[in-house]
């Protein structure tokens, strides 16, 4: 009896290490724009979380200064 | 804004994989992944050319086209983004997109074909921005933090430059002018349409490739 145990939950600990991850169903969309930012503080400085034209100048800015090389020449 | 775009400049690109560590780095992309990768043209001939190339989030995207459950979305930015708990991982997409961008993880107990993984412009996917199950799916969100996808902030080079599409010409308009050569840009046309040197059907397109 104690050795059946035994061998039903090693099975049972098998079958759920091997087991997939849980997939959700349901369509989702990226409703939420990336200038809504994460709301961690891991972020760029220098513009405000929600605010789009304070994002745009921010990327276009960044962009510029860190890929060309003839930026401010 | 304008459209997120990408540019390769095979002029500056020496095919360091810097941008494919970063990449993989970045959002720990499991092993035998690729999101992005350098390829090298003529390679091996005096005058080869590399380019790094990824999903272009093109402006007609072959992949939405073709997807049978339509897990593919355009965002706001221009940007060809999918949704994992859609995908069934058919491959159609793959067989579509010039660009070989997307890919296919082992997964599950027997390592069959998983879902679809593609460069998301480092702007991550539908789950909640910054969100542990949206790195978990997709990757980190650099665009919501404000930074620009890390394959182009690394680049030692800046042979590969990303970010909204008119600056992005600027930038490449005017390295061009300042070294008189050098005009191409591999893929462009494919991607974004437009027709120029080095596209087919383009000002001078014979002995290239789009």
């Amino acid at each position: 009896m104690k050795k059946a145990a035994v061998w039903t939950l090693a099975l049972v600990g098998a079958l759920v290490g091997c087991s997939e991850k849980p997939q959700s169903h349901g369509l989702k969309r990226g409703d939420v724009p990336p200038y809504a930012g994460t709301g961690k503080p891991y972020v760029d400085a220098g513009w405000k979380a929600g605010d789009k034209a304070s994002w745009e100048e921010h990327v276009k800015v960044r962009t510029q200064r860190g890929q060309n090389d003839y930026y401010g020449n | 804004m304008a459209r997120m775009k990408f540019v390769c400049d095979a002029e500056r690109c020496i095919e360091c994989n810097g941008c494919v560590t970063a990449c993989k780095n970045e959002h720990e992309i499991p092993w035998g992944v690729n999101r992005r990768r350098v390829v090298t043209l003529n390679d091996g001939v005096p005058g080869e050319k590399s380019i790094s190339v990824a999903c272009m989030h093109c402006s007609d995207a072959p992949c939405i086209a073709v997807c049978p459950v339509d897990c593919f979305y355009r965002t706001d930015e221009g940007l060809v983004l999918h949704d994992k708990d859609v995908c069934i991982g058919c491959g159609y997409c793959s067989y579509a997109c010039p660009f070989g961008a997307p890919q296919f993880p082992s997964e599950g107990t027997f390592g069959v074909r998983g879902k679809m993984d593609k460069c998301t412009f480092c702007a991550g996917g539908p789950e909640e921005h910054g969100s542990e199950a949206e790195f978990e799916k997709y990757g980190r969100n650099r665009l919501a933090e404000g930074k620009l996808p890390a394959c182009a902030e690394m680049c030692s080079t800046k042979a590969l430059i990303a970010g909204d599409g008119d600056v992005v010409a600027d930038i490449f308009r005017n390295r061009v002018v300042m070294r008189g050569k050098g005009a191409e840009v591999w893929g462009w046309g494919t991607a974004y349409g437009s027709k120029q040197a080095g596209q087919p059907g383009g000002a001078s397109s014979t002995g290239t490739k789009s």
